[in-house]
């Protein structure tokens, strides 16, 4: 979809409240988009002086921002398509203020090849409305046993390299795996659970677990594993970043990663700065996540942690789930929640809580993803990718399932009353979504 | 039988009721234990209803139970096996829910494997659902006839110390028990090795104790738990023989506990595991009318929901 721009016409947003994420600054202005790119932004961009031949948007004091970067969400393709395809996945994204996917691996067959690398962009070119970005497997088949084609799949154009939820449970393994990355400067996301301690739980372990009588997983299974990786990364050299932390502890183990200069990032889902384990309630099972939501502690710890720049990236940890896997006893059912559409106004709960301001808060879903990823969207800067969104962070709704655009319904926001809507959403300036 | 009104149309557990209707209960099977020792034991109270019982994992004795108390009210009782159903065949619950549910019964009695289970099934369905155990959750009937099984030996519940030793992990009868004897005032210890304790169980007001002699120290009531089998070699503890060592119900450990203190066990027993034969048939064991206030209890919860029912 965002392929013949080159011939669409300038588009001008003005009277915006532009939100520089990188700056971290809000200032009132516009936006000016040709060829694809940013032409121009700042406050002197106004609807005078624009060439009639100019798309002109009177945002009328909306914010402006650089569309989001998802490090992480299952796109269904290939293998999965009556949960998710790339046309559903990314008009539920366009929809959602995401312009960019990083898709997970773990699909069927995997993407270990680098033919697998090629039908995606191929498929997103013919049917995303935003850009697909690979995410290859970091060992063959996800086996965890031999380290995948790197050099290939980065000549394909995979942007990092993952097992997509799973944990390697040989540290031989990923220390071989990363040693070989770091050669290509290649990014490994690695998921921390250490799958023996997780075992057969189902939810965070504690006394509300005890209390429903379910199998817990203790915290303790990703700081072991979080902790065991940091040594690899130290041993290696490697780009490393945590796919999805979940506790106070793993945010001290990330600290002092970054303390000692460790090429460490981190990223938590957009479920577990918002929700907590006492959600679940009488076992819903849209609450059921891998890795599972964690107490209020944990929560108010990572909402820290976004404020503070140690989590460097929200994720919208998008996992559609078809009914018949959710509509079974809690600890049956499958893991896993839909959220590309939804991550934005999800988020911005943290700004009206008054945990972090609203250019900290994009700037872990657009500068901060686009940094690791090494890409050049995600700016508002003059040359950027002119990958915009256009919303009013106050407007009020009600999250109607029915209405989501995804092919699966998990939603833990049924229901729920969220703040900030899409109106305008652009992919190298061209319009993938537009409010009705 | 005296009225009795519950504010839920289900009976789903013992979290949710109140210290008013728990009471009720037990009133009302105390006068169940009286019709079940006459000759002509059946009431009309369930006269033209249909029960079925519906279980997924398999307990002749909970399933006779709900059986005999569901007939001596009248009910037209179905027995729903599981293993010769098309739940075997990938049926899902809710389907299966679903197509009972078309069948118009009153009341359905659910045993789950799993945990929610049975709360899943009861937001599907029509008629009143009785939860006969869902996983490692809830057990209300058996923490019911325990609670009423020390009433009557005691005249109350209020004050006693209660002991409920072994697997707690594990275990639906356990954390009914807490929640039930909890409310009604009891001093309620958990005796285990740490392996088979849940994370957290301490602020479920509950005394910890990894030890049966601190744990059964003065206590009132002796409760033990059925080791599952698969859990016996070296999964949570070593071996049988070194469970029985510390934590199997003898009668030197019995000691501990005050002279008179009663012995329980919700059965099917593992002699010589978590309990010896000398104390399980002993003076102090209420075992066996442990299963006879089970029909009572069963048949107070029944018809307390039948009030419930339409056109009741």
């Amino acid at each position: 979809m965002y392929a013949g721009v080159m011939t669409a016409p300038p588009l001008a947003l003005v009277n915006a409240r532009l939100i520089d994420p990188q700056a971290g600054t809000a200032v009132p202005g516009g936006v000016l988009v040709q060829d694809g790119v940013i032409a121009a932004c700042g406050t002197d961009v106004t609807a005078a002086g624009l060439s009639e031949a100019t798309r002109l948007v009177d945002c009328r004091g909306d914010v402006v921002a650089p569309g989001l970067i998802d490090i992480g969400a299952f796109v269904g393709e290939p293998g999965a398509e009556y949960r998710e395809t790339i046309a559903t996945a990314t008009a539920a994204a366009a929809a959602g203020g995401v312009t960019s996917i990083l898709a997970r691996p773990d699909t069927s067959p995997p993407v270990d090849d680098p033919a697998v690398v090629d039908f995606l962009l191929r498929r997103a070119r013919d049917t995303g409305r935003v850009r697909i970005l690979p995410c290859a497997a970091l060992t063959k088949g996800l086996r965890g046993e031999e380290v995948a084609e790197i050099g290939l799949l980065l000549q394909a154009g995979a942007v990092a390299f993952s097992e997509g939820g799973r944990t390697l449970r040989n540290a031989r393994v990923l220390r071989r795996a990363m040693l070989y990355a770091r050669d290509f400067d290649a990014l490994t996301i690695h998921a921390t659970q250490d799958p023996d301690l997780a075992a057969d739980g189902v939810m965070n372990e504690g006394e509300l677990a005890s209390r429903l009588g379910l199998p817990g997983i203790p915290r303790e299974a990703e700081v072991i594993a979080l902790e065991r990786d940091m040594r690899i990364v130290a041993l290696t050299g490697a780009r490393y970043h945590a796919a999805c932390v979940t506790t106070a502890e793993s945010l001290k183990i990330i600290a002092r990663a970054k303390e000692e200069g460790l090429q460490v990032t981190c990223s938590t889902s957009i479920n577990h700065l918002t929700l907590n384990e006492n959600d679940i309630g009488d076992y819903r099972t849209f609450l059921k996540l891998s890795p599972p939501l964690r107490s209020e502690d944990d929560r108010l710890a990572l909402c820290e942690g976004v404020a503070t720049g140690l989590v460097d990236c929200i994720h919208s940890d998008h996992v559609p789930q078809d009914v018949e896997v959710k509509r079974l006893p809690f600890a049956e059912a499958g893991a896993g929640a839909i959220g590309l559409e939804t991550m934005l106004s999800a988020s911005l709960r943290l700004v009206t809580a008054a945990h972090v301001a609203l250019p900290t808060l994009l700037r872990a879903m657009t500068s901060r993803p686009a940094e690791i990823l090494r890409l050049p969207q995600g700016r508002l800067a003059v040359g950027a990718p002119a990958d915009l969104i256009r919303f009013d962070p106050d407007e009020p709704y009600v999250v109607d399932p029915a209405a989501l655009r995804s092919r699966c319904r998990n939603t833990p926001f049924d229901e729920a009353r969220l703040e900030g809507r899409v109106k305008l959403t652009l992919v190298a300036g061209a319009v993938a979504f537009e409010a009705g | 039988m005296a009225d009795l009104q519950l504010r839920s149309r289900h009976h789903l557990g013992i979290e949710g009721l109140t210290l008013l209707e728990v009471n009720a209960l037990l009133d009302k099977a105390e006068e169940a234990v009286a019709v079940s020792r006459q000759v002509e034991k059946k009431r009309a109270t369930l006269r033209g209803r249909t029960q079925i019982n519906l279980f997924f994992e398999n307990s002749t004795r909970t399933q006779s139970s709900f059986e005999i108390a569901g007939k001596r009210l009248g009910a037209d009782v179905m027995n729903m096996s599981v293993a010769t159903s098309s739940v075997k065949k990938g049926e899902t619950l809710i389907d299966t829910a679903i197509t009972l549910n078309a069948m118009r019964p009153d009341i359905i009695v659910v045993r789950h494997a799993q945990a929610g289970a049975v709360h899943l099934l009861a937001r599907k369905v029509d008629c009143s659902v009785v939860n006969a155990g869902d996983g490692a959750h809830e057990h209300p009937t058996q923490a019911l006839l325990d609670a009423l099984t020390i009433r009557r030996n005691r005249g109350h519940v209020e004050g006693l110390t209660v002991a409920i030793c072994g697997d707690v992990l594990h275990s639906r009868v356990a954390r009914s028990n807490i929640l039930l004897l909890s409310l009604l005032g009891a001093r309620v210890r958990v005796v285990a090795p740490s392996t088979l304790l849940p994370s957290g169980i301490e602020r479920m007001g509950v005394e910890v104790h990894r030890g049966m002699h601190s744990g059964l120290r003065d206590a009132d009531v002796v409760m033990c738990l059925r080791l599952q089998r698969e859990r016996m070699h070296g999964g949570f503890v070593p071996s049988t023989r070194e469970y029985f060592q510390f934590f199997g119900l003898d009668e030197a450990k019995l000691s501990l506990a005050k002279p008179d203190a009663l012995v329980m066990h919700p059965g099917p027993m593992n002699r010589g595991v978590e309990i010896g034969s000398a104390v399980a048939d002993g003076a102090q064991s209420l075992i066996r009318e442990q299963v006879e206030m089970g029909v009572a209890v069963r048949m107070a919860v029944l018809e307390a929901l039948a009030q419930h029912l339409p056109n009741a």
